[in-house]
């Protein structure tokens, strides 16, 4: 049984941020869940008034307010758009480690948490063998190959993904550290899914920076950003992968601390930061400094770079269009410098979709847990692609790649996903 | 029916994945966005067809289970907010625009449509829906409806009433009621519809409604009159109408209000400023012009400090942004926002706003005054925090002696946010005991059972 006083009490560390919220409904024209369910459960407003309910003592157990808690995309749109300025998020993420701590985590993300991702060395080596066994349970879709495309269907599930890719980003390049001339020294950290999944990536954020005359660092090792478990409210994996990348990424090595995934990169702004509280005072100087030092690698290319303005192009451009992961605009403001990035490669000729900063409907763990329900958010992401009529769809998240490409092959379409470095790595490889 | 049987034919009939019985569901339906305690349902109803909500109706009504309509549960004054134990019905799967017909200019809707949306799908057709009520982004048309909303352009347009041409509703009994047209003209029967505009769910439940609309008006100038006294503006407001000019939109803002938006936004307002208004002309180009200088020169010969047109869209855009900004810059300031709508004859306007912050004095209470001045409907936004009884309890004075002013001044309780559960308690003062009475009688001839959204307006 459950001590729903204990938890009243827990919950009530929220209440100043809880009574913020004044039930005027607006995020309902936002909310990419809503848009498909219609159930207030699903909404913010909903959420928050759950938590409210908790504080007091309006329900007999917490499972049922902790399953609708764990529906959301964690998107941020909400937040954007709130008339009174309710922190969505903040209010979420602690809420969750709130009742992961009371409750306890489901003993599989207990496995993957704590077995695996909180171990960086054992996680490289584990999926570094599983790229290997994939061969075995994937299925190759010969009709599709793109760079960043090729596409593999699981048997049994209507799905088709990217698979792992046979030598990981990080074990093909190793530590590196170049002088560059620009005298601007830049880390790169990589991040789970451009190392494992999508490793293209990684080589074209190097070719970018040592375009540019950046000195590069990248450490030997490092771990994951930690969002998959902070937002499964596993607080303590968490701290763990903050304080692993933390010994190996020292902010007074580099000016800027540059990621291709949008998730890490609001994640270690904003998140870090945030739930830096029992660490100490050195170490939250040095989590501060990170944060304030880290970049999207298209904010490096356009606002600290100034990369060169296009030359014109002889040939039919292709038209290509740009979808904003929720992380980097919505959590970060940044939406100009990726159009930028794409514009500064003269073949192509940039086109808006539709709603481009509407959310793809991965969600990180959600595109999992509920996977009906994001692949009817993503059909809505993916007929905004194949409408605006372009060739190429460029994104500056991983995850929103993965979950855009499993789209467009359900749709039968082959228009090709990329990441906005990419479209730029291919402009200067040309020069 | 046992509550096993009643929740067996819901599911029967809706489907059981349109029947909510779980309490971290149901939880979700207990409130609005009026300042009140929730009360928890019994069981959340999501229909998918007409037929569905008929029967839904129908099966409430065999089982005397009070029933609330739910749209997107804006409302300001608890009207959505259902009876413990009840059932809330959501009409957001009824969201079809069934027809928007160009050449006899309406459109025939499911209730569940979103306002904006309908305003946007009717724009694109080169059409006009004016309503335009503040939560037009998620409201719907049915709570427009049975709210008759309002908004920031009914001094010219008028408001959500002048709209409906037609309404199709269930009875208690599920069965289909007409009234109204397509036609511009109708005087067939009793005007149903009057009646259940504005009812707030308490005399039937819309299943399809008929809107008038009209053409998109040709172009609009939108501008910002700074005012060194409050006086100034609202004389200026009467000024303008004495004119026999009708702007769009004729809207104030305190100093309060302006240090507050400004504040929150930078978008550069005057935080010296006594009052501002914001001004919107709209029709032909030409008459555009020519009301839009006229304006300009009333307010100068009114004694305005400074005056800035809108040249271009953007510097439109930028004039009704600090309008927008307005409740949010507000409701940021102390966790509780209370949003009243007391309404006054326009002339009056001066005299209320000079209450207000005798008000907010008197009981010492932060209030910004922003709303629709040439509707003389004001929005005296009082901000506090709930959880500190004491203060609460000046607030509920305040709101008791606004209440008392806008009665006394020859106004109303409410111009557009309805009487709902929040201000029954006030409205025998206003209408007088015979009408109180009157309505009883009509709404216990129409719904014997009391199941309509029982306890809104009139009690009981």
């Amino acid at each position: 049984m459950y001590d729903m006083k204990r938890l009243a009490d827990l919950v009530k560390s929220l209440e100043v941020q809880l009574v913020v919220c004044m039930r005027c409904g607006m995020c309902q024209a936002v909310c990419p869940l809503f848009a498909e369910t219609g159930r207030e459960a699903d909404v913010a407003r909903g959420k928050l008034a759950l938590l409210d309910g908790l504080i007091h003592e309006m329900f007999k157990d917490p499972e049922g307010v902790a399953e609708r808690l764990s529906r959301c995309l964690l998107c941020g749109s909400c937040a954007a758009n709130c008339p009174s300025g309710v922190k969505v998020l903040d209010i979420f993420f602690k809420a969750r480690v709130i009742l992961t701590g009371y409750m306890g985590l489901n003993p599989v993300k207990r496995a993957i948490f704590r077995g695996m991702l909180a171990h960086p060395k054992f996680f490289d080596s584990l999926l570094g063998s599983a790229s290997v066994l994939q061969k075995i349970f994937l299925v190759p879709r010969d009709d599709f190959s793109g760079l960043s495309c090729a596409r593999f269907a699981i048997p049994g599930l209507d799905r088709s993904v990217k698979a792992l890719a046979p030598v990981s980003f990080r074990t093909s390049v190793g530590r590196v550290q170049t002088d560059g001339a620009s005298g601007l020294k830049v880390a790169f950290f990589v991040g789970c899914m451009i190392d494992k999944i999508y490793p293209e990536i990684g080589h074209a954020v190097f070719s970018a920076l040592a375009r540019n005359g950046a000195s590069l660092f990248m450490p030997d090792e490092q771990g994951c950003c930690g969002i998959p478990a902070l937002a499964s409210g596993d607080i303590d994996t968490f701290r763990k992968l903050v304080l692993f990348n933390l010994e190996r990424f020292d902010p007074n090595g580099f000016d800027f601390l540059v990621t291709a995934c949008a998730t890490c990169t609001s994640t270690i702004r904003k998140l870090w930061p945030q739930f830096a509280e029992p660490f100490s005072g050195a170490q939250k100087t040095r989590i501060n400094e990170l944060a304030e030092k880290t970049l999207d690698i298209s904010q490096f290319l356009i606002d600290k770079a100034n990369i060169a303005e296009p030359v014109s192009f002889p040939g039919d451009r292709t038209l290509i269009t740009y979808h904003d992961p929720c992380h980097l605009k919505k959590s970060l403001g940044v939406s100009a410098q990726p159009r930028a990035l794409i514009r500064s490669n003269p073949a192509y000729a940039l086109k808006e979709m539709n709603e481009a900063d509407r959310c793809c409907g991965c969600g990180g763990s959600f595109n999992v847990q509920y996977h009906p329900i994001s692949a009817s958010i993503g059909k809505r992401k993916c007929e905004a692609i194949i409408d605006s009529g372009c060739q190429t769809v460029a994104t500056s998240c991983p995850a929103c790649m993965f979950q855009i490409s499993d789209m467009l092959a359900g749709a039968g379409s082959n228009i090709q996903v990329k990441h906005a470095v990419e479209i730029y790595a291919e402009a200067i490889a040309k020069k | 029916m046992s509550k096993n049987i009643i929740l067996k034919e819901f599911e029967r009939i809706l489907g059981k994945d349109n029947v909510f019985t779980e309490e971290a569901d149901r939880h979700g339906y207990s409130y609005d966005a009026a300042v009140l305690d929730p009360c928890l349902p019994a069981y959340v109803l999501r229909p998918g067809s007409t037929d569905a909500l008929g029967a839904a109706v129908r099966i409430c009504n065999e089982n005397r289970l009070p029933l609330t309509v739910r749209g997107a549960g804006t409302n300001l004054s608890g009207g959505t907010i259902p009876q413990t134990g009840g059932v809330v019905i959501l009409t957001n799967a009824l969201n079809e625009i069934l027809e928007i017909n160009e050449r006899d200019l309406y459109a025939v809707v499911q209730p569940g449509v979103v306002t904006a949306k309908f305003a946007a799908a009717v724009e694109s057709l080169g059409l006009f829906y004016p309503p335009d009520p503040g939560s037009q982004a998620v409201s719907t048309l049915g709570g427009n409806v049975a709210e008759n909303a309002g908004g920031l352009r009914g001094l010219r347009y008028g408001v959500t009433r002048d709209y409906v041409m037609g309404l199709e509703f269930f009875d208690p009994n599920g069965e289909t009621v007409k009234t109204g047209a397509r036609t511009v003209k109708c005087v067939t029967g009793y005007n149903l519809g009057g009646l259940l505009v504005g009812s707030e769910g308490t005399l039937g439940v819309f299943s399809r409604i008929t809107l008038k609309l009209i053409p998109m008006p040709a172009a609009k100038k939108a501008m910002m009159a700074v005012f060194s006294d409050v006086s100034g503006a609202s004389e200026t407001v009467s000024a303008i109408i004495a004119d026999r000019i009708v702007p769009v939109t004729l809207e104030f803002m305190d100093n309060f209000t302006i240090r507050a938006v400004e504040d929150f936004s930078r978008v550069g307002l005057p935080v010296e400023a006594a009052a501002l208004l914001l001004i919107e002309v709209d029709g032909h180009p030409a008459q555009v012009e020519e009301e839009a200088a006229r304006v300009e020169a009333i307010c100068r010969k009114m004694g305005v400090m400074t005056i800035r047109v809108a040249k271009d869209a953007a510097e439109r855009d930028k004039v009704w942004e600090a309008r927008r900004a307005a409740l949010s810059a507000l409701s940021r300031i102390r966790p509780t926002t209370v949003l009243e709508d007391a309404t006054v004859p326009r002339s009056k306007v001066p005299a209320m706003i000079r209450a207000i912050t005798e008000i907010g004095r008197q009981y010492d209470l932060q209030i910004g005054t922003f709303g629709h001045a040439g509707d003389g409907n004001l929005h005296p936004t009082i901000l506090s925090d709930r959880r500190d009884k004491e203060a609460w309890g000046r607030v509920e004075m305040a709101i008791d002696a606004i209440f008392e002013k806008a009665l006394e001044l020859g106004g109303t309780l409410s111009g557009e946010h309805g009487i709902g559960k929040a201000k029954s308690k006030y409205l025998e003062k206003e209408i007088g005991r015979p009408a109180i009475v009157y309505s009883r009688r009509i709404k216990a001839a129409l719904d014997p059972n009391n199941i309509f959204n029982p306890g809104k307006i009139i009690g009981g």
